[in-house]
């Protein structure tokens, strides 16, 4: 090591792998996966989301699955949770529409109104 | 590079790995393997969590589920429920089983709530065997904050305005130990790490150093910097091999990324650390005998002065700290003096790590601010009591500390009021004791330990202490004499006032302390020839009580020196003669017919 960048440059690098450890998370993200998000195709959605916020440089933000979550003619079903518990819930995701969450909503912080659960039950 | 969406932190500190977490890696491995998740999660070993009572101890991350007491045949389920399907398993959660939502850094665990974790902030969070992670939590920033941007003086400064004190049993303030040494001149200094640990019960730097090894490499590098050596010692007993492997593995990563050896980060500075094994004798812990240890002599004190500072390893300055104190160095950097000072009381700063043990719920390691009480880690990290039995006392300081009764549950834990009811810190034992124990006889335990452990060199300690067990043997033989305690506390005093080194110059207080505490259990003994707990073997005896006596032979059965006789229909009896006290007939007995009179 013959500099501080050398370290920084390792610091940064090993973070985004392990930040998930630290209690700094501004979103979090969760995909259901149970039967019916998977036979709907919530792997590919959730691989997108992981994908994007990499590429985005998003470390604090968690990417978790969970189980049903009622509503499987909606799968797949995304929701972003706010630290005090309120959350917008994505349905009938697809990969394409996963990125564009990750650019609008979890960056730029502007929910993406026509892929939420009430404008589908509003159609 | 991969990206993995969860963690899943499997505890190999000793503990854990002792209760087959080894099996569990090698289960996790196996089943992400058959549900095709093992490039979507990421199997990591980590350090010691402290509640070593609930191991093996598995983390999955980012949900931070804390499971406890897993076990090899739980791990599918945890796979196959939680990693692929997103339910955590609630039956294997620690504490408040239903809790619903799971926290992040697992604070909702009743056992980490009072807890502030900055000499064990790493463990249980990275893989010490990975240099990586260390750095990534702010690893060796502090050596190259301080390498680049302050002098030697200005980090001794730093670390004296902190309030630092040493966590290896003294209390003596780090910054000043560290000015001492960077005041003597010649042309060769050390810088030593004692991780003897040998106080009995506790394993707060054999924790630090199997799951943070760098930190204590880091600030040995800064203390390096700061006296002006380039050479570091480590000594630890061998009876830590896992300590060991990761510090041999943690050495070679930071020489390998240059972070140890020559001309660190560009700035000139050489650095190297090697590792010294002790065979385990208490002694050693003491800094003359590890130095004269690490010389490859027998561990033997020698008379201070001359102070390592002036004339410590091989005749050049020295400084010895302990592991905790050292693991505390790079966050003061980090952090700053001020920071690390608002922690804890007025002449204590900061946090101190205990390995709880004894009469508790929650056997484990736990780091608290200075100044929490005794009554907060016993009932609410601790989580009280087993069996609903009473909090009788706890000690502190192993073999060179003393107690504290019930009375003083409230005080609030530091170096001066430990030490003000003739206890003392040490170096973070603590042992708790309900109302079945028996004062005297934790007093002749530790005794017997600082026998064993004399080194024979200085005749007060070798003879003195021999005496006084002698004396503790009799009183708890059922054989004291009028004077034994007078005797007792002469013996003390005389052998404080003249032993060659710590050892023996502490090895009375825990009969000084228990005497000055429980001074009527000691008199029960020795004047009417009882034991108040009921522990003392010689006066206690067993009896079968006759009208309840079902004759149904199992406690002849059990007993391991067949001393119950009898036959079908006739009460059986115990051979008081043959009998050894085990109390395995009493606890066997299914009709509750067998007594203990103390
Ligand atoms: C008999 C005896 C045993 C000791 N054992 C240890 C030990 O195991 N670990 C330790 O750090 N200090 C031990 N000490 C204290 C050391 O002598 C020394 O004070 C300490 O390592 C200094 O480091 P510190 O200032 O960082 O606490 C022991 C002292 C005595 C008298």
């Amino acid at each position: 090591m013959k500099s501080i960048a050398e370290l920084e440059e390792i610091r940064k690098k090993t973070l985004e792998q392990i930040n998930m450890r630290k209690n700094n998370e501004r979103l979090r993200v969760v995909v259901g996966m149970a039967t019916c998000g998977i036979a709907a195709g919530a792997r590919p959605v959730m691989n997108a989301l992981l994908e994007e916020l990499k590429r985005r440089n998003v470390n604090d933000v968690s990417v978790t699955m969970t189980g049903c979550i009622g509503v499987c003619k909606l799968e797949p079903i995304v929701e972003v949770i706010n630290p005090d518990g309120s959350k917008v819930t994505y349905v009938k995701m697809t990969p394409e529409k996963a990125v564009r969450v990750v650019a609008e909503h979890i960056v730029n912080g502007r929910i993406c109104r026509d892929y939420t659960i009430g404008a589908e039950e509003g159609k | 590079m991969e990206i993995y969406r969860a963690h899943v932190l499997v505890c190999t500190g000793t503990g854990c790995t002792s209760s087959n977490s080894g099996k569990i890696l090698e289960e996790f491995e196996e089943h992400l393997k058959k549900n095709n998740l093992e490039n979507e999660v990421k199997i990591v070993k980590t350090g010691c969590f402290g509640l070593c009572a609930e191991g093996p101890i598995v983390v999955v991350y980012p949900e931070g589920a804390m499971y406890t007491m897993v076990r090899p045949e739980d791990v599918k389920e945890i796979v196959e429920e939680h990693l692929l399907k997103g339910r955590i398993v609630k039956r294997l959660l620690a504490g408040d089983k239903e809790q619903e939502t799971i926290s992040k850094s697992l604070d909702n665990v009743e056992f980490f709530k009072k807890q502030k974790r900055i000499a064990l902030r790493n463990c249980g969070v990275i893989n010490p065997e990975n240099i990586d992670e260390y750095i990534a939590f702010d690893g060796y920033k502090a050596l190259a904050k301080v390498l680049t941007e302050m002098t030697p003086q200005e980090v001794i400064d730093t670390i004296k305005k902190s309030g630092l004190r040493g966590r290896g049993g003294g209390g003596f303030p780090t910054g000043l130990k560290w000015e001492f040494a960077s005041k003597s001149k010649d042309d060769q200094k050390y810088v030593c790490c004692n991780a003897d640990e040998g106080d009995p019960g506790a394993f707060m730097d054999r924790s630090i150093l199997e799951g943070d090894p760098h930190s204590v490499l880091e600030a040995m590098a800064i203390a390096g910097y700061a006296i002006g050596a380039n050479q570091g010692y480590i000594y630890v007993r061998a009876e830590y091999p896992i300590a060991v492997r990761r510090l041999n593995i943690a050495i070679e990563q930071a020489r390998n990324y240059g972070l140890l050896g020559r001309n660190i980060f560009g700035t000139g500075f050489d650095f190297d650390i090697e590792l010294r094994l002790g065979a385990g004798a208490f002694v050693c812990g003491e800094e003359t005998a590890l130095m004269t240890s690490i010389e490859g002599k027998r561990g033997e004190p020698r008379p201070r002065p001359p102070f390592p500072a002036v004339k410590g390893l091989w005749q050049k300055p020295t400084i010895l700290n302990n592991v905790e104190t050292f693991a505390n160095i790079p966050v003061i950097i980090n952090k700053g003096p001020e920071w690390f000072a608002s922690i804890g009381t007025e002449k204590s700063k900061g946090t101190k790590v205990f390995a709880i043990g004894g009469k508790i719920n929650n056997t484990g390691l736990v780091e608290i601010p200075m100044g929490t009480t005794l009554r907060e880690v016993v009932y609410d990290i601790g989580g009280g009591i087993p069996n609903g039995k009473k909090f009788k006392a706890a000690q502190t300081g192993g073999p060179s500390g003393g107690c504290i009764p019930a009375s003083h549950i409230d005080t609030p834990i530091d170096y001066d009021s430990l030490i003000e009811l003739g206890s003392m810190m040490g170096s973070g034992g603590l042992i708790v004791m309900d109302e079945d124990t028996c004062m005297v006889d934790i007093a002749k335990f530790f005794l017997e330990f600082t026998v064993d452990e004399s080194c024979g060199k200085c005749p007060p300690c070798r003879i003195g202490t021999k005496r006084m067990l002698e004396i503790l043997e009799r009183i708890t033989g059922g054989k004291g004499e009028e004077d034994d305690i007078e005797k007792l506390e002469v013996l003390a005093k005389n052998i404080k006032a003249s032993a060659l080194c710590g050892l023996g110059q502490t090895a009375p207080n825990p009969v000084l302390s228990t005497l000055r505490y429980f001074r009527d259990e000691y008199e029960a003994h020795v004047r009417d020839k009882k034991c108040p707990a009921g522990v003392c073997k010689a006066m206690v005896n067993y009896v079968i009580h006759a009208e309840l006596c079902k004759s149904c032979g199992i406690c002849a059965r059990n007993c391991p020196v067949g001393a119950i006789k009898g036959e079908r229909k006739v009460p059986y009896v115990i051979d008081d003669e043959k009998c050894i006290r085990c109390g395995v007939c009493m606890e066997k007995c299914p009709f509750k017919a067998i007594f203990k009179n103390a």
